[in-house]
């Protein structure tokens, strides 16, 4: 569509001060491009660069001046050619003079559109802004830049300032220059919709630049209702929305034999599958009235950060409207002050058949430019929620409980390994970092185009950072890594005797409240270390083992190993010393086999004692006197014998 | 786990599919119940209000199929894999595996005795009050004189149904309904104590299988019911719980019938991942679901004419050579006038960063995360020494250092669906009244990337000068309204979703073939009655004045005018009706020559007639043929 068309020179610094970030701004660029080919291909895009030290422009030709500038592609409708041009950027050799590119971008621009038309006339700078801009002829820098910022407004013309500083740059830069343009350049916000963004790290540049795949249509345009006579004109849009590339898949063709008309939603009810038609599903489905209404304010520690459904959308005040502008900036700024938050009910589109509770929260705006507005975020509904229980910190056995020491490192890791230093730029910040998926994905595209059976290429070196710790702040912060590895380096042998007791404890604490569902974790730690009986306290690890949740296999296994102690105890049982240490373990075993349904097993088990040598039978003999017994076939879950065939107990 | 199913779209993560879940419930833990209704007499003599606010008394049999019932049709949503029995004893007619006289197991026909719910048990249970005098019958199974004994045939009986399944995997339950606190009453002397000795000691044989046997008491307020007469030893309550007992019986009464239809979920471990915090040093976490959209369920598609499910099939035809292939595993993207394709095992290539689930980069202040980072339900995470040993220990100690210096910690999670920055953020175990509120553990919220966030405040940003700001004075005024509409107890999942359980109300409707289609409150409307207070409405007022002026209201009456688009509507409706008098619409549709006509002037008649004009041309003629009747 016409309107939504974009006319974008981009006006790139290539100065000796920038040489070392041109790899990026080359990828950056170019990927823009990319974009553009394949959600914007009418979109238009012209490159200027200055620092150069040929000058190529208009304005030098017609008036004369503005050296070492270059317009390397002419306004156009974007093409491949462009995509290659920007992926080998001349190195240029002066300084160069960010208003002059900034003149001659504009004149590109008016050139091509004199009228205010719908074209979005854009501009979009990319420098360190170390360079001073010459002296006027005519008034100060300032008024200069000011004339300029009108003649931009004018036009309707945006532009984007991202200033490349900190490491990127090779020089320190001159204080009193990077002071003075910096003011220069703030001119231009104040005067202009130009949005400026530092950036310090080569992620950062690389994010920095955006370009609108698809054009933002409103979510909601209406009322917010804090009561039936108070309401609020707002627009509502996606704040964030996950950009996906859409891939389609080759020849598909879904084979449809029986035609929509003939088919019929059914549902599950239990067994059955419960069919209704749509037709009679539209007359009895939930049909609420579209607004967005108020529920109420609550205090925002009542609404947890993870309760966050979904994409968030924004809430701004109606375009050009005094009144709701001011409106939502005194709700915005009082729940700031009381911190509050507000809760509403929205029905975006008419005839939408669903509801939406979510969480409205202030966002001041400090720029003077930008009306206050108001984030929103989904919450779940009560069926949303599930209540799964996790034990305590706290139950965990000392064992597991981190020391003073290891607290501490942890405490010194935590603090130093910072993304956000105080006063410095802060890394990874996500308006900033760019997608490593897309990125990829789009270069693998480029390279397809040319190349079909092009392999997949790596991992951009520059988004390493985003996947990978930073090796700068890893290198800065070796000494805490260190202490923090040294302290909790696993260390075999102690932690094995350290398990057992633990198994022991938590296997006499799981039985007595019975609810092995809510301790997993020593449970699971069980399944992985005990792998065989040999300990001398068997029933309770053998009952540790099969309380927790194993799969069968385990289980046939610790009934094997129980079975083998058990053999081994009357082994080397002297005058039957070690027959009550077998029983308790026969018991146990006894009371898992029935709980387990594993009855037979455990029957079998005993007969064979019972066959066995002389030894075994004093200990059968021992056994019987202390009533234990076969499983009785009441006790078989799994058997096939009813109660019938059963004595009575009685 | 390294590597999961491909979804249909490459760059859709699909580890949170919600019919994923479905199947894996049909092998996770389970319930059976039983539920042993005691159909004595005395059940339907003694009554009971039957709501607060209401004269009416209801029978205690009433009360207790009632509350089964509505159990019954929650159950068939929330868990209809759980298994139940229905029971009642102290009856005339027998129907049990063991022939024992006294009880009576309840079913319908294509159903074992213990079986999943259906739609014909839950109708038939509505209407067994009607029959049940001449099928099943009401008679004391206690009697002086006879060694019977109602209660122990019942637990036995019970116990029997209860059989099936490994007490490890399946929850088992007895919930047992009477209002007859001494059913040993009439019978006196020894035969009395061993008919209670034997009683316990079958309820105890049944609990030592993992039996749960629980009761529901039912009562009169004049004629309390005494629990520690035998149901305290029976149901194995300890001395200290015994004053407790009996109100919290009355609320789980309730709860049977006001339960929320929610389809439970199994706890289950979404993924386990290995937590790289530093080279050398990792850790295994577990992942777990614990806030998801809940939707209807799967759709089935159904033939319409037999309502038979119709099976999906897809073919794939070679665009070259017509014929037919195997499943297409390319996908391709239009670029510079040609279609790139790429392989399945390419896109993957793509997507694959680091080999690690997922790496800690570094921490930051919360006050760093803002509120519109976010993308989606964020994933629970608490750790586990089952691979790796000191997870457990190491997690506590950052978990508890997060929590004192207020920090996140932002790691990529390199998942093979989307790999992404996360933010962890830790959460600190939170008890209310007994129950944990918050789980303790880290909650891993999905970062947006620099594409993800769209700049609309820039956008929107004033083209010229300084945007108006409020003044003081009308932020006190909102603040008065903020305290005065304060919703002091606001917690999440406070409100069900009206959509969903309208839904499941409609199932169950037609299921259950009703005539009516229960009303479902819509809990999420704003409280009328509140907002209508004077104080409320003053503070509003206030508010209003002061943003907006004296006669605001009169303004926009005054400024309503119609916007642009508005217009053109009604100049294209006035088009349309002008031009829709030019046909015989009842003739052309007689004469089956509405088909002949152009979309353009099809769309006049709806336009005329205020109908959508959205679809195909059959649609456009089906639509006018089906307003004019014909």
């Amino acid at each position: 569509m016409a309107r939504n068309k974009e006319a974008l020179v981009l006006l790139l610094d290539v100065g000796p001060s920038m040489h070392s970030v041109i790899p990026v701004i080359e990828k950056l660029c170019s990927m823009l491009v990319q974009k553009k080919l394949i959600y914007n291909r009418h979109d238009k895009v012209g490159v200027v660069l200055f620092g150069t030290k040929e000058t190529c422009n208009e304005l030098t030709l017609e008036i004369g001046g503005y050296r070492h500038v270059v317009v390397l592609k002419n306004l156009k409708d974007v093409d491949g050619d462009m995509v290659e041009a920007l992926q080998k950027l001349p190195r240029g050799t002066k300084d160069g003079d960010f208003l002059d590119a900034i003149v001659v971008g504009m004149d590109m621009l008016i050139k091509m559109y004199p009228k205010a038309n719908k074209v979005k006339k854009r501009l979009c700078l990319i420098t360190n802004a170390q360079c001073p801009i010459k002296a006027s002829m005519e008034g100060t820098k300032e008024e200069q830049v000011t004339t300029i910022a009108k003649q931009m407004s004018v036009h309707g013309t945006r532009m984007e300032s991202i200033i490349v500083r900190g490491k990127l740059c090779q020089k320190k830069a001159n204080k009193t220059t990077a002071n003075e343009n910096h003011r220069l350049l703030n001119i231009f916000s104040e005067e202009t919709s130009t949005r400026i963004v530092y950036v310090g790290n080569p992620v950062s540049l690389f994010g920095a630049l955006k370009t609108q795949n698809k054009s933002p249509h409103t979510v909601f345009r209406g009322d917010l209702e804090l009561s039936s006579n108070m309401k609020i004109k707002v627009w509502v849009y996606k704040k964030t929305i996950e950009e996906l590339p859409n891939l389609k898949k080759c020849y598909e063709f879904p084979d449809i034999a029986v035609p929509s008309d003939q088919r019929v939603r059914g549902y599950h009810y239990g067994p059955q599958i419960v069919p209704i038609s749509k037709v009679a599903l539209d007359a009895v489905k939930f049909k609420p009235e579209k607004g967005v209404k108020l529920l109420g304010f609550t205090n925002s520690s009542n609404v947890l950060r993870h309760h966050y459904m979904k994409d968030v959308n924004i809430f701004i005040p109606e375009p050009e409207n005094k009144k709701a502008m001011v409106a939502l900036s005194a709700l915005a700024r009082a729940m700031k002050e009381m911190n509050k938050l507000a809760i509403l009910r929205c029905v975006w589109r008419r005839g939408q058949t669903k509801v939406v509770i979510g969480v409205l929260i202030p966002n001041i705006s400090d720029k003077e430019n930008i009306p206050d507005s108001f984030y929103f975020n989904v919450l779940p509904f009560a069926e949303d929620v599930r209540e799964f229980q996790f034990p305590s910190f706290s139950k965990f056995p000392a064992a597991l409980q981190p020391n003073q020491q290891q607290l501490e490192a942890a405490s010194n890791l935590v603090e130093m390994l910072d993304l956000a230093p105080c006063g410095k730029e802060k890394a990874l910040l996500p308006d900033l970092t760019p997608n490593p998926v897309l990125e990829r994905f789009y270069r693998c595209l480029e390279l397809k185009s040319k190349n079909p059976g092009a392999a997949v290429p790596p991992i951009d070196e520059t988004l390493k950072k985003i996947t990978e710790p930073d090796s700068n702040l890893v290198l800065k912060n070796k000494s805490v890594i260190d202490s923090f590895r040294r302290c909790f380096e696993p260390n075999e042998n102690p932690r094995h005797k350290k398990l057992r007791r633990l198994l022991l404890e938590k296997s006499s604490s799981s039985e007595e409240d019975g609810n092995g569902d809510i301790t997993p974790l020593p449970s699971n730690l069980i399944e992985g270390k005990v792998e065989s009986i040999c300990n001398p306290t068997p029933p309770q690890v053998f009952e540790a083992m099969s309380g927790s949740r194993n799969t069968q296999d385990s289980v046939v296994k610790a009934i094997n190993d129980t079975r083998n102690k058990i053999f081994e105890l009357i082994d080397e049982s002297n005058d039957g010393d070690n027959y009550p240490e077998a029983l308790e373990c026969l018991t146990a075993l006894q009371k898992k086999c029935i709980v387990d349904q594993e009855s037979e097993q455990f029957n079998n088990f005993l007969c064979r004692l019972w066959n066995f040598d002389r030894n075994l039978h004093n200990f059968c003999g021992y056994f019987a006197s202390r009533g234990l017994t076969l499983i009785p076939k009441a006790d078989f879950l799994d058997s096939q014998v009813t109660e019938k065939d059963e004595p009575k107990v009685e | 786990m390294d590597f999961e199913h491909e979804s249909d779209d490459p760059f859709r993560d699909d580890e949170d599919d919600p019919d994923a879940h479905l199947s894996l419930e049909k092998e996770s833990t389970k319930e059976y119940v039983v539920y042993l209704v005691d159909a004595s007499p005395k059940m339907f003599t003694s009554t009971c209000p039957a709501s607060a606010d209401d004269q009416k008394e209801e029978s205690h049999f009433h009360i207790a199929l009632s509350c089964i019932s509505q159990s019954l049709k929650n159950q068939i949503i929330n868990r209809s894999y759980d298994e139940l029995a229905i029971c009642f004893f102290n009856t005339r007619e027998k129907r049990n595996l063991q022939e024992l006289s006294g009880v009576f197991v309840f079913n319908v026909p294509e159903r074992d005795y213990l079986d999943r719910p259906t739609a014909r048990l839950i109708k038939e249970f509505d209407r067994i009050e009607e029959s049940f005098a001449k099928d099943i019958g009401s008679q004391h199974g206690i009697v002086p004189g006879t060694r019977e004994n109602s209660l122990y045939n019942a637990i036995w009986v019970a116990q029997a149904l209860l059989r099936k399944g490994s007490a490890k995997t399946v929850d088992k339950r007895v919930l047992l309904f009477t209002n007859e606190d001494d059913p040993f009453g009439c019978i006196k002397g020894a035969i009395k104590s061993d008919m209670k000795r034997m009683t316990l000691q079958r309820a105890k044989d049944a609990q030592d299988l993992g039996i749960s046997i629980e009761l529901l008491p039912l009562s009169h307020p004049s004629d309390p019911f005494n629990v520690s007469q035998l149901y305290a030893e029976l149901i194995g309550l300890e001395e200290d719980e015994l004053a407790d007992f009996m109100p919290s019986a009355g609320n789980k009464l309730e709860d049977m019938k006001d339960q929320l239809r929610k389809r439970m979920f199994k706890k289950r471990i979404v993924k386990k991942l290995k937590f790289i915090i530093v080279d050398g040093i990792s850790i295994e976490l577990n992942s777990y679901a614990l806030i998801r959209p809940t939707v209807p369920g799967a759709i089935t598609w159904l033939d319409s004419v037999t309502n038979q499910p119709l099976k999906s099939e897809r073919t794939f035809i070679c665009a070259d050579t017509g014929a037919l292939v195997e499943e297409s595993t390319k996908r391709f993207h239009p670029y510079k006038n040609q279609n790139i394709v790429f392989s399945t095992k390419e896109l993957s290539e793509i997507k694959r960063f680091s080999t690690g689930h997922l790496h800690l980069l570094g921490f930051k202040p919360l006050s760093c995360l803002k509120d519109y980072y976010n993308l989606k339900p964020s994933t629970f995470l608490y750790p586990s020494d089952e691979a790796m040993d000191g997870s457990i220990c190491i997690f506590i100690a950052l978990h508890r250092s997060m929590i004192q210096l207020k920090r996140f910690a932002v790691a990529f999670y390199g998942g093979s669906s989307r790999p992404q920055l996360v933010a962890l953020i830790a959460q600190d175990e939170v008890i209310q009244s007994g129950g944990q509120i918050e789980p303790p553990g880290m909650h891993m919220i999905y970062l947006p990337y620099s594409d993800d966030i769209r700049l609309v405040e820039e956008r929107h940003s004033e083209k010229v000068g300084m945007v108006t700001r409020a003044s003081n004075d009308q932020i006190k005024k909102a603040a008065d309204v903020i305290k005065r509409i304060d919703l002091k107890d606001f917690s999440i999942c406070q409100f069900a979703n009206p959509g969903l359980q309208r839904h499941y109300a409609v199932l169950q409707a037609l299921a259950l073939e009703e005539d009516e289609i229960p009303e479902i409150k819509d809990e999420t409307l704003p409280d009328e009655e509140g907002l209508a207070r004077p104080g409320v409405v003053k503070a509003l007022e206030e508010f209003k004045t002061s943003v907006y002026g004296e006669n605001y209201d009169e303004e926009c009456e005054a400024n309503a005018k119609p916007s642009e688009a508005s217009k053109k509507r009604k100049a294209q409706a006035e088009v349309a009706t002008k031009e829709c008098e030019n046909y015989d619409w009842s003739e052309l549709a007689d004469t089956g020559k509405l088909k002949d006509l152009t979309v353009v002037e099809l769309k006049y008649y709806l336009t005329a007639h205020n109908l959508p004009v959205s679809g195909k041309k059959e649609a456009l003629v089906s639509r006018i043929l089906t307003h004019m009747k014909k």
